[in-house]
């Protein structure tokens, strides 16, 4: 016996699925060493959930062996899940009962004796911060909470190794970084060993140890920095003054050299092929040459998401996009396109949007961002008409959707938070259907179907059901009936929600190109990051707007001595603690 | 000290038992439906003809006309009009304002006493033919019964040769509320164990709290009896509810002995609850548990379980398919328990096919119920 918390051996795994047989997982081998927090990584559809459900003894592998502590997991699954705790990604809490009642159903099946009940409970509770919450119901707390009570029911008998299937997706960062906590101060205090599977690259950073899958084969295993190490000398942040960074990205992003380039902060962080000297990088011509502001090429240390998508961007089928938008400063016309006063929206006593004021100009990426529950969804139906405002007023394109004409609805698309596309309806005839929804009909839905299929690359799929496609395709498809009748403003609710860091680069890459070309684009999102692609943003917060600007006011808001440089999220949780602080303070 | 088994056994017995008291509708389903159906089936449904509009039309009234018409509306089973002529009484048929009309003509008293045959006409309407035969019957019985006193009145043997006298077993007074009411409790008791465990049980696949479950030190079997005990307690008080109802409310009398009662209850309780399991791990889905359940157990107890529509007067080919419905057996127990008394031969067959069922389908569950996602 080594002292391996978790061993694979050459674990394969095949489903079959319309007669077709589909290697989840195929020939993977790896350990994964005690004490340590090893996060598992990949896009969607790599194989992630599969092999943690194999190592819980849920599912069988077809070939291979897994040992958990020293225990086969296939002879004997009942003595491993005695000692491992799964959380699975919808973790099973009952909703209808309490949270002290979850926590007793869950001691009784982990057999934890009654007389140490009481201190876990009281310990467990503690640690997340949910003491005064027994009593409520699951089905009634918040995203964040509900992860949390899913994390103590798990951690009840102190597993010897703890698997989490994405604890975070969907948690706002504040959540996330106390979930963060108590498994780190589990592995610190009981020596436990984490596997966790996550989309969030910057967690996959704060592992121990991180193994890629891609395509269900093991890509790679190491220290996130062991991994990013390679990269050393190819990544720069770049700035030219005077070209806004989008436009920089995505001139850039075609450049020769160039693997990836992200908008980051107020410039662009590139990824080359190779190790160069910063001085030695030979920007394309047309931003030295219509531009005269001063252009700063800095040397950064290398994360791991760089890794990440140097790994698979290679692999990727990525076509760049061969069209460059003219260059262009300042946006066309400064004319607001949407505009927002004194919205208010109540459910009953319950205040849901409580007068928020904003503008959108034509041609700009417009951020809504906050936490689950802060009223940003909400906001965003009454914008887009599907929900009467309580107050205040609401014009997008000068109308008011709620009693606009339906030709007014042509000039806006929409892609909602859920897949809202038909499942049992393939590619072609669900874009066929929301096209002739939106007027469509003849040469022109033909030529746009054709426009659709070849930009979102969905020729492989043209026949497959919308219900069997890959998440990150469905996206695809999603925006791409979104934008079949070429609006002008385009709402976009949660788009990269549970989409893989390869997805989402690919989405905004899309989304900044319509910018571009002059689309006004409203967006929700709550991946922090992502504020970064936004011209302007407001953050909510309980119906409130906390902050309004661009991405630079924000992050300007939360700069100070111990963070001279923070990140959006940083910013974010800055702003959320400023506020309580008022609260309380107006309280007392 | 208790055993690691029996906590996590008594685990989701209470996780159950909380789930039950926290949603109403189960509650609903278990102590409002019995009283509903029950009510609806013991009052308001009645196979019987009560209260039947009666039209009689006697062409020339006179003493003898009279007696017979007192005779019709002493019956409790009709409600008599009466027409001056035929044509007005076949006008409130055509309107439906009676059923049936009953006419004497002018000839009717002069030949009766002159002792000749004396036929009076009946007219009824057909539309439903099963009332139809009723009233035809009731109508028939009435005149029978008159005709008899009328000719003992007048010290006169009745000319027929051959009388049926009628003795009703069971059921003498050919109530329907007496065999509906056991059916219905068929019902309640498959609406419990099928639909209800089935819908609770895929609720858990749709959560995805089954994953979560599936994970812990639970055994699969203790699972499974965790699942039934609350179900099996939930439907047996659900059971002496409609039985108090029954004996109480509706005074079915209760021949047979309560305990063979109770047993032959739990028994097909837990064919039901075992369908239901089956069910739901079948469909994992609780829209398609749903309809499965009421397709394959509901439907069946009501249409052919001999509840409502007699299993002898069906085509072959039907009466075959009875054979794999539950409550069929579960129908005949508790019809013969109820009207008839311990019936051996009766009972004895009919648990035993019960008891089949019950070790059936514990093993294709068991077999169905794996700790595994796949």
């Amino acid at each position: 016996m080594s002292d391996a918390a978790l061993k694979l051996s050459s674990v394969s795994k095949l489903f079959e699925s319309h007669g077709r047989v589909i290697k989840a997982l195929d020939d993977v081998s790896f350990e994964i060493q005690a004490g340590k927090v090893t996060g598992l990584i990949g896009p969607d559809g790599a194989g992630k959930t599969t092999l943690m459900r194999l190592i819980s003894g849920l599912l069988v592998p077809a070939s291979g062996a897994i040992e958990v502590v020293g225990i086969d997991v296939i002879s004997d699954p009942l003595a491993v899940q005695s000692q491992l705790g799964y959380m699975p990604q919808r973790f099973g809490l009952y909703d209808d009962l309490t949270v002290q009642q979850n926590l007793d159903l869950y001691a009784d099946l982990q057999n934890i004796a009654y007389k140490d009940r009481q201190p876990r409970f009281d310990q467990l509770m503690n640690m997340t911060g949910m003491s005064p919450f027994t009593k409520r119901l699951a089905g009634n707390l918040s995203g964040g909470m509900k992860q949390k009570l899913g994390l103590a029911c798990t951690l009840l008998r102190s597993p010897k190794l703890l698997i989490l299937d994405e604890p975070t997706v969907g948690v706002d960062p504040v959540s996330r970084r106390e979930l963060w906590e108590i498994i780190y101060q589990q592995v610190s205090q009981v020596g436990m060993s984490v596997l966790l599977s996550t989309a969030y690259m910057d967690e996959a950073e704060r592992c121990d140890e991180v193994v890629l899958l891609h395509e269900g084969k093991l890509l790679m295993q190491g220290k996130p920095k062991d991994l990013s190490q390679p990269l050393s000398g190819r990544t720069f942040h770049i700035s030219v003054e005077g070209v806004r960074h989008r436009t920089l990205q995505q001139v850039l992003s075609n450049a020769p050299d160039v693997l990836d380039a992200l908008i980051e902060g107020e410039g662009v962080r590139v990824v080359m092929e190779q190790v160069v000297d910063a001085k030695a990088i030979v920007l394309p011509q047309v931003l030295t040459q219509e531009t005269h502001g001063t252009v700063s090429i800095d040397p950064v240390k290398p994360r791991f998401e760089d890794a990440f998508i140097a790994r698979l961007k290679t692999k990727s089928t990525i076509t760049q996009q061969t069209t460059i938008a003219p260059l262009s400063v300042s946006s066309s016309a400064d004319k607001a396109v949407i505009s927002v006063d004194n919205l208010t929206r109540t459910f009953g006593e319950f205040i849901a949007v409580n007068k928020i004021s904003f503008n959108v100009k034509k041609g700009e990426v417009f951020g809504l961002l906050g936490a689950n529950g802060a009223g940003k969804s909400t906001a965003f139906r009454m914008l887009c008409g599907l929900l009467p405002v309580s107050s205040g007023k609401v014009s997008v394109a000068g109308l008011d959707l709620r009693v606009a004409a339906a030709d007014a609805r042509r000039r806006i698309g929409y892609m909602a938070q859920k897949f809202s596309l038909y499942s049992d309806l393939s590619v072609t005839q669900n874009l066929n259907f929301f096209s002739s929804a939106y007027g469509l009909s003849g040469k022109q839905q033909k030529q746009r179907l054709a426009w659709a299929i070849t930009t979102f690359e969905l020729e492989n799929y043209k026949n497959t059901n919308a219900g069997n496609l890959p998440l990150g395709y469905k996206q695809r498809l999603s925006f791409a009936a979104a934008l079949m009748h070429e609006p002008e403003i385009l709402f976009l609710d949660e788009p990269t929600s549970g989409v893989d860091p390869l997805a989402r680069r690919e989405f905004w890459e899309r989304t900044n190109h319509l910018a571009e070309m002059g689309v006004t684009i409203l967006v929700t999102t709550h991946f922090m990051d992502e504020a970064n692609y936004c011209d302007h943003l407001v953050i909510m917060e309980a119906g409130r707007i906390l902050a309004a600007g661009t991405p630079l006011d924000m992050k300007n808001l939360a700069r100070n001595d111990e963070q001279p440089d923070p990140s959006m999220e940083d910013a974010f949780i800055y702003l959320l603690n400023s506020n309580d602080q008022k609260h309380q303070a107006v309280i007392a | 000290m208790i055993s690691p088994s029996n906590m996590r056994l008594w685990g989701i017995i209470r996780k159950e038992a909380w789930q039950i008291v926290r949603d109403p509708s189960s509650i609903a389903i278990a102590f409002v439906m019995p009283v509903v159906l029950l009510y609806l089936f013991g009052y308001g449904i009645s196979l019987n003809a009560k209260d039947i509009p009666l039209g009689l039309v006697a062409d020339k009234p006179d003493l003898i006309t009279q007696s017979l018409q007192g005779s019709f509306e002493r019956s409790e089973f009709f409600n008599l009009m009466t027409f001056n002529s035929i044509q007005e009484a076949q006008l409130a048929v055509d309107e439906r304002l009676i059923d049936g009309i009953v006419w004497m003509r002018s000839n009717f008293s002069s030949n009766l006493q002159a002792g000749l045959d004396a036929p009076i006409n009946i007219i009824i309407n057909g539309v439903d033919s099963n009332q139809a035969n009723i009233t035809n019957g009731y109508i028939q019985g009435v005149w029978q019964a008159w005709l008899t006193h009328f000719a003992e009145s007048k010290g006169v043997e009745l000319s027929q040769t051959v009388q049926i006298k009628q003795r009703v077993w069971f059921n003498a007074a050919l109530s329907s509320r007496m065999y509906l009411v056991p059916g219905v409790i068929v019902i309640i008791m498959t609406i419990i164990g099928s639909l209800l465990t089935a819908m609770v049980v895929a609720r858990e696949w749709e959560r995805g709290t089954m994953e979560a479950l599936m994970v812990t030190p639970l055994r699969m079997k203790e699972m499974l009896v965790g699942k039934l005990i609350p179900y099996f307690i939930l439907g047996m008080a659900s059971m002496f509810l409609s039985l108090a109802l029954a004996v109480w409310q509706f005074e079915v009398p209760l021949r047979g002995s309560f305990w063979i009662v109770i047993v032959t209850s739990a028994l097909f309780m837990l064919v039901s609850l075992m369908i239901g399991l089956l069910i739901s791990i079948v469909s994992k889905n609780q829209f398609v548990a749903g309809q499965l359940a009421i397709i394959i157990t509901f439907l069946p107890a009501f249409i052919l379980s001999g509840f409502l529509f007699d299993i002898n007067s069906m085509p072959t080919a039907i009466q075959a398919v009875t054979l794999i419905v539950p409550s069929r057996y579960f129908v005949s127990l508790l019809q013969t328990l109820f009207l008839a008394g311990d019936v051996w031969p009766v009972i004895i067959p009919n648990s035993l096919v019960l008891l089949a069922m019950l070790i059936f389908f514990y093993v294709i569950v068991l077999r169905k119920f794996k700790k595994r996602l796949e």
